[in-house]
This record gives C-alpha cells, structure tokens and sequence, in this order.
C-alpha cells in the first residue's frame, strides 16, 4: 500500500526497574486504525506518549515518514494530534475559549467553525459555561471537538472512550472509521470492546513475561 | 484510491506563527488568572503584610526604617514572586494542556517565554505598581523610591524566568516547594544584592547608572538563557509523568 506515517523499529522501554517492552516493531499506515492492547499496567500509555514524543525514556528507532523522527520534530508535531488521560481542558474556561486555546497554536479557526464542532459533539448550549461546571463525560466531549476540525494525519489517543456515554460512543467510533477510510491513521487506547475491520492490534504483555 | 478518499492523509505544511500563538498563550493565561482571583491577591497581601509588620515587629524609627526599607522591600518582593512561583506550570500540567503546549510545533521556549510575561504581568507588575505607596510608608525619599521602583522593574522579571526553570524542574514532585526554594534562593541573591544595592547608592547621592546597567544585564542574560532552560526542564518533568 503506502508509506508507514511512523515507523517504530525495535522500541524498547524499561520503568522503574521493569521492563514494559522490548523489541516492539510496528508500523502505523495512513488509513488504518492501531489499537494498543493489554492490561492495566502493560505500559499502553507509555507506548502512547513515546509515540507522541512526549516521553524520552526509550531506545530503539521511530522513522517519521521514513526518516528518523528525532530530526524533524516540527514536522512531526504539526501532523501528530495527541489527545491523553488529562484533556487539556482548563476548568476555568468555558468549551468555546478552551477549544480556542488549544486550536490557537495549530491553525486559524473561525469561532463559528469551533462552535459547530461544539454543537457536533453534543456541546450545543453549553458553550459558555465554564468547563469545572460540566461532568467529566462532557469534559472530554470538549477535547474531542477537535478531532471535528483537525486536520492532523496521525491521531493518537489514549483512552479515548472514557466517561462518555453509549451515543457519544457509537458516535465516536463512526467518526473514528470514517476518518481511517479517509486516509488518516490513528492510534488508540481503549477498555472499551472496540470491533472495527480492519484494525491492527499491538498487544503488550503484563510485563512479567520477559 | 481516488485523491478524495485520502483526504485524511494530506500533510499540514504551516501552522500558525511563533508571535500569533505567544500572543493567544499570554491572553489565555491572563484569563484563567481573572477567573481565579484569589491568587492573584495572594503574592500581593504577602507583600503588603511583610512590610507593614517590619517597623511593627522590629522598629519604627524614622532612621531605621529609612536605612532598611529597600531591602525589606526587596526581600518581601522577592519572597511573594517565590510564592507565586508554583502556579507557573502546575495547573497546567494537572489539567494536560502543557502536554499539549509541548507539542504545538512553535518553539517550546518562546511559549514559555509568553506564560512567564504573564506571569510577571499578573504578579511582577502588581508589585512594582505598589512598591511606592509602601516605599512612602517607610520613610524612603521620593529619590529612593523611583530608583526602587526602577530596579524592581528590572528586577522582577529577572525573578520570574529564574524561578520557571526550578518550577518547571520540580513539576513532578509531590511537595516541590521546599525543593524549588532551595533551587531558586541561591540564584535570586545576586539580583538583590545588586536590587537593594542600588537603592542604597541612591540614598547617599551616589551615581547609579552603574548599578542599573549590571541589573539590566541580568534582565538581558535571563531573558535569553532561562526559556531555554526552562523548556527543557519541562520536556524532562514531563517525560517522566
């Protein structure tokens, strides 16, 4: 098919005397889904913020678009969209300024644009109450937004159905399969009994078994 | 595959500019801190507290408090932006959005550049803004005050881009305050010395241009050193999360 996005080429992590993984090698393809898989405590958000590059304390090989991540950093940040356990939603701000904080470093968003990403995931009305005001399901519901107006090649989210309910669910994995057809790739973490064709599957051990 | 049904797949070339996004930062900040104003006020009664019980506590001679009121001025200054400091980075961090800070393509050190401005905006400024009044309450001349005010103008900003370097390197910790103190304190003394010193220059007649020239070196040295430091402080502190 095409080129790997990103190319992970025996990554191996070790955390606190304990090691997560070692020799994982994969690739994330455009138009494909990854689920990472694996027990509490198998290093599934480790894996997600090494990928993300949020996480330093790794060794082995990630190749961006075939070249070695580490030397095109900005161009990796610019087409990576990493949504985590924390949100980013800051409780003082309202929906609308909070997805205008985080759009406002990635590109130029109308207001109205934000506010139908808003309405489109079940924020409508909600726009200008401060986000400490609105239950955890609805707080993620505002970092989801983005996902709405991004226009990121690589997706990586970790536990991305956690505290949202069944609609919002169902809603979120039609839009997730829409956007694999579409050609984007992305990674997620996920409880959640998540039955997609075409997924790929990283399972990580309980990290005993090595 | 036909070019629309890879739409998902078309690589983003640009973003928004360095200047555009240092801008929205230092917006959000100043919002979230009107939104919260309880510590805004915090830094700032400490400040007023400290130096109103000094002449209470210690002496309120006239000659006292003329000799000491620059450096308890500056020493209560100091201590409130050290108050302050743990604010910085750490609602940002519990709440993720400096993940996501990490990871917008601007450089890391000119957004941390912006957070700090608003930081001294929102404690820095306060202080110099009511230095005078309590300059006036402890019997310093209105020479004085106007050079206390210039060197903590000066000065302060000096105190926010150090202390975000040891607020950045002690985001992980549970109780970083202890720590952060002692990482910072040392590094704070040369800018008092030199704040207070030129106070005192000034009080006797002395010129003081000398003086200020060396403080505005710290203000340059820190503005170009500490946003880097303080980047790369918080990539480590997050890396570890």
């Amino acid at each position: 098919m095409s080129e790997p996005l990103l190319q992970a080429v025996n990554l191996q992590c070790e955390r606190d005397d304990r090691m997560l993984f070692r020799d994982l090698s994969f690739s994330i393809l455009p138009g494909t889904l990854t689920r990472v898989e694996g027990p509490n405590g198998s290093g599934k958000t480790t894996l997600l913020r090494i990928l993300a590059g949020l996480n330093d304390a790794w060794s082995g090989d990630l190749l961006w678009s075939g070249q070695p991540r580490s030397h095109q950093r900005e161009e990796f940040v610019r087409n990576m969209l990493y949504i985590g356990h924390r949100p980013g939603i800051k409780p003082l701000l309202t929906p609308m300024e909070n997805l205008r904080a985080l759009m406002a470093g990635r590109k130029v968003v109308s207001d109205n644009l934000l506010g139908q990403a808003l309405t489109g995931t079940g924020l409508a009305g909600f726009e200008d109450v401060p986000c400490r005001r609105l239950s955890a399901g609805q707080q993620r519901r505002v970092a989801l937004a983005r996902l709405l107006i991004a226009d990121e090649p690589l997706w990586i989210l970790d536990e991305v159905f956690t505290a949202i309910d069944i609609d919002g669910v169902a809603a979120l994995e039609t839009l997730l399969v829409q956007r694999a057809r579409d050609g984007g790739a992305i990674v997620v973490t996920t409880h959640h009994d998540l039955q997609l064709p075409s997924m790929q599957r990283i399972t990580l051990g309980a990290g005993d078994d090595f | 595959m036909t070019s629309d049904t890879r739409a998902g797949w078309r690589p983003v070339t640009e973003s928004v500019g360095s200047v555009r996004a240092m801008k929205a930062l230092f917006l959000r900040d100043l919002k979230t801190a009107f939104r919260q104003r309880q510590d805004l006020l915090n830094p700032l009664l400490f400040f007023i507290m400290v130096v109103t019980l000094f002449p209470l506590g210690v002496s309120p001679e006239v000659s006292f408090l003329q000799q000491a009121g620059s450096g308890i001025l500056w020493v209560a200054a100091l201590l409130s932006v050290l108050l302050s400091l743990d604010h910085l980075f750490r609602h940002d961090y519990d709440d993720g959005t400096l993940e996501q800070l990490v990871l917008q393509p601007q450089p890391l050190f000119l957004l941390v550049l912006a957070k700090v401005a608003a930081h001294w905006v929102l404690t820095g400024l306060p202080l110099v803004l009511l230095a005078p009044i309590l300059g006036i309450m402890v019997h310093l001349d209105g020479n004085s005050i106007g050079v206390l005010c210039l060197t903590l103008l000066i000065g302060t900003p000096v105190l926010s881009l150090i202390g975000a370097i040891g607020a950045a390197l002690t985001l992980g910790l549970r109780s970083a305050g202890v720590l952060l103190s002692l990482l910072i304190i040392p590094l704070y003394i040369p800018v008092l010395i030199f704040g207070t010193g030129t106070v005192a220059a000034a009080g006797e007649g002395a010129p003081v241009s000398g003086y200020v020239a060396l403080m505005g070196a710290f203000l340059v040295l820190a503005v170009t050193l500490a946003p880097f430091a303080s980047a790369a402080a918080l990539r480590i502190s997050l890396s570890n999360a």
